[in-house]
């Protein structure tokens, strides 16, 4: 059976994602510790969360690379996640 | 920063995109990991739903963030060591594969140990699972991606068994990109799980 082949990153590409990684993580940390930044923090934090997230999905686990199918069926999952978590929170009065 | 296109890009020759079956064990694992994504989902909306009923027990206060900073980072180094043991085996190169396989193990259980110390001394402050509601969503949530992490270990660790047997060659290949995304899903949970349950709280 013919097999198609496709591109994958190499090893030193994954070096200089985990690296990135590594230094967004440190800066979440301090930016945890900064009193001054108030109220933006949490957005602040949750806009760094979400980059890790993305990063490692796209890169680590090959949805940058792999079939769109793949991509549909785990965004599918994570908005069923969001669902699920609007719904319990919406349903205990927590907004 | 310019990086050459040839040297972030390789072909990998035993992906075979076009393999129904290789497709259809993928396809199965993706939506797996999209219900474990739901599961979590849940677990996080319960944490955050009690995350103030502390029974005027201990609460977010008693997290030690510098400590679960470095085990986020032992998590994330080993997402690196488990994508160079996948890349090693597409390269098929067994040897190397296994030394980052069994140096993801030992990271895994790094974090495991980690886990454990942690829940040990917040247990000696107070907050266990029956302490408050804030106690039992919190060890059923991190517990739960501890669990995960173990039956990650397991995986890995059967892996290597497999391929210091002979049994792991190039058309097995697959089963180290399988359990490679079942590792990075365990690390991006964590990801939400240290930004949601530890950063946000303090």
């Amino acid at each position: 059976m013919a097999t198609t082949t496709h591109a994958h990153p190499t090893a030193k590409f994954y070096w200089l994602i985990a690296a990135f990684l590594a230094v967004v993580t440190a800066v979440e940390i301090g930016i945890s510790y900064i009193e001054v930044l108030g109220p933006a923090q949490a957005p602040l934090l949750i806009t760094f969360g979400i980059v890790k997230f993305i990063t490692v999905a796209a890169v680590f686990m090959h949805l940058r690379y792999d079939l769109r199918d793949y991509r549909t069926l785990f965004l599918f999952g994570l908005l069923g996640a969001l669902v699920v978590f609007a719904v319990v929170l919406a349903v205990f009065q927590a907004f | 920063m310019a990086i050459a296109a040839d040297s972030v890009f390789e072909e990998s020759d035993f992906e075979a995109t076009g393999d129904p079956i290789h497709r259809t064990r993928k396809t199965a694992m993706w939506i797996w990991l999209g219900s474990e994504a739901f599961f979590f989902g849940a677990m996080i909306s319960t944490f955050l739903l009690y995350r103030t009923t502390t029974n005027d027990g201990p609460g977010a206060e008693i997290f030690n963030i510098p400590f679960t900073s470095a085990s986020s980072f032992i998590l994330l180094t080993s997402s690196l060591t488990m994508v160079l043991a996948d890349n090693a085996f597409q390269r098929k190169d067994q040897r190397q594969g296994r030394i980052w396989l069994i140096g993801t193990i030992l990271l895994g259980l790094t974090f495991l140990a980690g886990q454990i110390f942690e829940f040990t001394e917040f247990v000696h402050e107070g907050l266990t699972l029956s302490s408050s509601p804030f106690g039992s969503s919190f060890y059923m949530l991190t517990g739960f991606h501890g669990a995960h992490v173990a039956v990650g270990v397991l995986m890995l660790s059967m892996l290597v068994a497999f391929s210091l047997r002979g049994r792991l060659s190039s058309d097995h290949g697959m089963n180290v990109e399988l359990t490679a995304l079942y590792w990075h899903f365990v690390d991006i949970v964590w990801i939400v799980i240290f930004t949601v349950v530890y950063l946000l709280q303090i």
